[in-house]
Formats: structure tokens, sequence, C-alpha cells
């Protein structure tokens, strides 16, 4: 495939600007129609009154778990590092995402429905019955969403950004003509804001059945389209990169402008072990808590537990197929012809993108605007879908687990506490829009979100002892939290921000047994909870 | 043999399943388009999904969803 031939054309088309505000205003309607059945009270707000029921409760669990990361990320994984991509991040989550569900969603749901529970630290004060340890939790559990928040406004720019390019010179001469990044922050951040803010929780569920549904629809359209551009799934695989195809290590040689540089392809085992430690932080995220709750019943968790799996296949197979086409699209010699960011990410560089390849792939083989505005409004919509939740969540933390539980409860009347809930939004986004423009140019922050998900990982430990051992203490919890939190942030210093193993093993699984070691062991020589903890959280 | 020691049998024989080593650095491919680390994989989701189910329907916890459902939702 010649590049040079596939240049883009002189007049940049606006079409899949067009397409993008479409979708921005369906988004935005259909959430505005489902804040209609919003029924005023804080519980609604914060859960959608336990109303979710199965087919919702997949599509926004699968549209929060799987963040831009599923579409753009596996795609610029693959490409990166073959076709192990799946089976490190996809095949290990069916089943162990499934599980968090069945083992600690369910339970979960149960006694916090019979609690009145809202948030992850209700629970775990509940449970260990110390109002300490919430203290302890809040500031590690929002520390951990930030940079998760971040990457997901961050990765917009770094979607809109480059699509735009061109597109407006006389406007925005100082980027090239691309829209600039406050521009798109304040779009984004303000529709999801305008939704959330309106409908809470049940907003959430409705925009994210909307999301999810679009962007899985797009991940199968690119892929139809690219395999079609390439000749058929046959020749499309035929022409990619064989040291991509397997998954044993092997050196890779890139020769682009700046000289020769060697990486490494391929996993290795026992990094490929350990990762299954990563789906774990589904246990621990604060925002798919809230989501848990919103669950009708016991019996909405029945599609979820069975259809993530495949979900997450009819997303990823794809994705990871484009991404090992790709390696031989950009395989031209010299690969000067190469775009600049597809030999970046190639080389394997820490800062480099990995999320430009599918829309590097689409706009090389596919030139027609719409679909390049379809797929990247599919882009948006997994991106959105999670910044969602997580906007609502730390809301919903901040409101219950610091001003109600200070100040108290009943010194508010419901409609205080929806409006309280709806200022912290605010709050949170207006933070993150900061941040997300501060920090835009930091190229790691996107390395930061397995250190996010690793940390969530860790603590998985403490959320499956609260569940499951009635001997484990409230000694056994803080100390489980600190060796969490100790290790973690040893490992994270250690590596500056980035990957990082210990003689190829994830930091994750040693901060998880560091962490379920303390809790077993303290807990051993610890007071015990109290009989009335044990009645109500063990049926 | 209890249930539930199935079930966490099964889950380990799973997880053992997914390292699958021995297809490590086969690079064949599998109906012609999909090579075979990708397609053991992506199998390997389909039968995650029907263990998912099986537990469903042997290993519901129907216990829990009675005593949840013992205290009436209220707004």
């Amino acid at each position: 495939m010649n590049l040079l031939l596939a240049q883009a054309p002189a007049e940049v088309s606006t079409k899949p600007l067009l397409v993008l505000a479409i979708y921005l205003g369906l988004l935005l309607a259909l959430a505005l129609f489902s804040g209609r059945l919003f029924r005023g009270t804080s519980k609604d707000y914060f859960v959608a009154s336990h109303s979710i029921g199965p087919f919702m409760l997949l599509m926004s669990v699968f549209g929060t778990t799987m963040t831009a990361f599923a579409l753009v990320g596996s795609t610029g994984k693959a490409f990166q590092q073959g076709v192990g991509t799946y089976g490190l991040m996809a095949s290990s989550s069916g089943l162990v995402h499934a599980a968090c569900f069945f083992l600690i969603g369910i339970r979960v749901w149960a006694i916090a429905k019979r609690e009145g529970y809202v948030t992850q630290i209700q629970f775990f004060r509940g449970r260990f019955e110390s109002n300490g340890l919430g203290y302890l939790l809040f500031p590690i559990l929002v520390l951990l969403v930030i940079p998760y928040l971040l990457i997901g406004v961050i990765g917009s720019y770094r979607v809109i950004g480059p699509l735009s390019k061109g597109m407006y010179p006389e406007l925005f001469a100082a980027t090239d003509g691309s829209i600039p990044s406050w521009i798109i922050g304040i779009v984004i951040c303000g529709v999801v804001l305008t939704y959330i803010f309106a409908g809470g929780s049940r907003a959430a569920a409705w925009a994210n059945t909307f999301q999810t549904l679009v962007f899985m629809a797009m991940g199968v359209l690119a892929f139809y389209l690219l395999s079609d551009k390439l000749g058929g799934l046959g020749a499309a695989i035929a022409q990619a990169n064989p040291q991509h195809l397997v998954r044993t290590p092997s050196e890779l040689e890139i020769v682009g402008q700046a000289g020769t540089s060697i990486r490494e392809v391929g996993f290795p085992y026992i990094t490929f072990f350990t990762y299954m430690f990563i789906p774990l932080s589904v246990g621990m995220f604060p925002h798919l808590f809230q989501h848990w709750l919103t669950a009708k019943s016991a019996k909405s968790f029945k599609l979820t537990v069975i259809a993530h799996p495949i979900c997450i296949a009819i997303v990823w197979v794809p994705c990871v197929l484009i991404g090992l086409w790709a390696t031989g699209v950009f395989n031209a010699t010299p690969s000067e012809a190469w775009p600049a960011a597809a030999v970046g990410i190639m080389k394997g560089l820490p800062d480099s993108s990995v999320g430009a390849v599918l829309s590097l792939t689409l706009r090389f083989l596919v030139e027609n605007p719409i679909i390049v505005g379809l797929v990247t409004a599919g882009i948006l919509a997994a991106i959105m879908s999670s910044l969602d939740s997580q906007f609502l969540c730390l809301g919903t933390i901040f409101t219950n687990d610091v001003v109600l539980h200070k100040v108290g409860r009943d010194r508010f009347t419901d409609k205080q506490i929806v409006l309280i809930a709806r200022g912290f939004v605010v709050a949170v986004v207006l933070l993150t829009y900061g941040l997300s423009l501060y920090l835009e140019k930091q190229q790691n922050v996107f390395d930061l979100a397995i250190w996010s998900f690793s940390g969530f990982s860790a603590l998985t430990s403490l959320v499956i002892g609260a569940l499951y051992w009635k001997g484990a203490t409230k000694a056994g919890a803080y100390a489980c939290v600190l060796a969490v939190a100790v290790s973690w942030l040893y490992f994270f210093l250690k590596s500056g921000g980035h990957e990082y193993t210990v003689a190829g093993v994830m930091p994750v699984a040693i901060c998880f047994v560091v962490g379920a070691v303390s809790l077993i062991v303290v807990s051993l020589f610890t007071k015990k909870p109290s009989d009335e903890t044990i009645r109500k959280f063990f049926p | 043999m209890k249930r539930s020691t199935i079930i966490i049998a099964l889950f380990v024989i799973l997880a053992v399943l997914h390292q699958d080593c021995w297809n490590w650095a086969n690079s064949n491919l599998v109906f012609g388009f999909m090579p075979v680390g990708l397609a053991y994989h992506a199998a390997y989701s389909l039968v995650a999904a029907t263990f998912w189910a099986l537990v469903i329907k042997f290993a519901w916890p129907a216990n829990l969803e009675a005593w949840a459902d013992e205290i009436p939702d209220s707004d």
C-alpha cells in the first residue's frame, strides 16, 4: 500500500464534525428525555431508585467498564504488541469481570438495598464499623478516579483535534485549523454535565445504553469497511507483519527518518499471567459500585454476568484484527512514507498515543468523511460512557461521604441533597476540565491508566474479605488499605508513572497479595466485628 | 462434592486454560483470517460466558435475593 497515494485531500471536509454534532445532539436529547423520568428524590438521583432492568444494566455496566481503550487502545496495543493483546486484556476480563459482578456485585446490591447505602465508602464504614476507614479510603478512591477521568477528557482532545486538522485554517490558525482543546473540552464536558445534572444515575444509564450500542456498532462498521478495502479478511491478515501474529517476544526493527530503532513485540509468559489481576479493578471501581446499586433486582445481574464476555468479544476481536492489519498497512518501505504518529507507536515510545491507530488507518484507507465521523462518534461514545458515571460518582461521594456524613443527613431536605450533589458534579466537571487543559501536553497521562487500574485491583481483596469472611476486622481493613497504598506508591514512584514490571511480574499482582495477606494476618489477631454487624452483612 | 467447590475448580481450570502457552508461537490462521492466538481467546470468551450461564443456572444465590427483598423498596 503506497501511503503517498492515500494522503488527505487538500480541502478538508467538515462532514465528520457534522456527524459528531448529530451524535452529540441525539445523545443529549435521549438523556434529557430520560431526565424527565427523574423522580426528584436523592435516591433516584444517586441510584435511579433501584429501577434499572437487565438490558440497561448490561449496557451501562459494559459501557462503563469499556473506556475509550476498548476501541482505540485495543487497536493501538495490537498494532504495537501483537495478537496477544486480546488474551492479555479482553478474554481475561470476560472471566474476571463476570466473576466480580456475580460474587461482589449481587451481594453488594443486596446489602446496600437493605441498608440504604449509595456509596462504596458507606458500605465499608458499616461493614468495618469505622468512620476513620471512610476518611482513609476517600482520598485514595478520588485520587485513583481522577487520572481515569483525565484520560477520557484528554482522549477526546486527541481524537477530535487531529480529526479537525485543517478544517478551520483562518479561525484557528494557531492550531493548524484544528478545533482547540478548550472548545472540545467545553462541548464534551458540557454535554455530559447537562444530562448528569438533569437526571443523575437514571440519565447516565440511558445515555450509557445509547453510547454502548453506538460504539459496538461503529467498531463492527470500521472492521467491515477496512477488511473490504484490504481485499477481504484473508488478504487483510496476509499483509500483516508476521511478528505480530504470535505472542513470542521478538525484536522488531523500525527504520524511520530519525534512524533505526529496535524494540520488543509480543509478551513474556509471566507478564501475560500476572496481567490477569488487572481486571479485578472492577470489584472496586466506585462508579461501577453505583451502577450495581441501580439494579431493579438481583435477577437484573443475570444478563450482565453472562453477556459481558460476549460483548467484550464483539468489540475487541474486530479492533485487535484492525490493529494487526495496520502493521501491514504501515509497512511500506522505506518507512519515511509512514505517518509520523504511526512510526512513534510502532517504536513503542512511552509517550506515543497508541489510540491514534484506528483513526489513522481509517483516514488512510476509508476516505469517506461520513464514515470517519461515524467511527469517531463511536470512539467518543466509549469515552463518554465512562466519563458520566465517574463525574456522577465523585459528586455522590462528596455529597454523601463528606457533607452528609459530617453535617448529618437530617439537616437537609431531600431536594437540598440533590442540589448539593448537583453542585458537586459541576465542581468535579470544572476541576477535571481545568486539569485536562493543564495536563494535556503531559504525554504520560495515558500511562497513568494502568496505575489507576492497578490501585483498584489491589484493593479488591478488601471488598472480597468484607463480603465473604466474617473474621475480617476493622484493623485488618486498615492494614489492607495501608499496605496496598504503600506498595502501590513504591512501585509507582519507581516506574516514574510509566508501565513497569518486576522481572516481568505486573506490580498489581504484588500489591494485591500484599493487601490480602495484610488483611488476613491482622484480622486473625484483632477484635472481631460485632454480632449486629455480622447479621447485617451476612444473610 | 459441593456446588461451590465444583465452581471454584472450574474457575481455576479456566484461569489455567487462559495461559495457553502451547499457542504462543503458533502463527497458523483459523478460517483463513484469524491467528490462532486470537481465535483461541475469542472462543475462550464464549466458554467463559457459558461457564457463567451454568453458574447462574445451578448456583444462583436465591437466598440472597430473598434476603434483599425482605425490606421493601421506598423512595
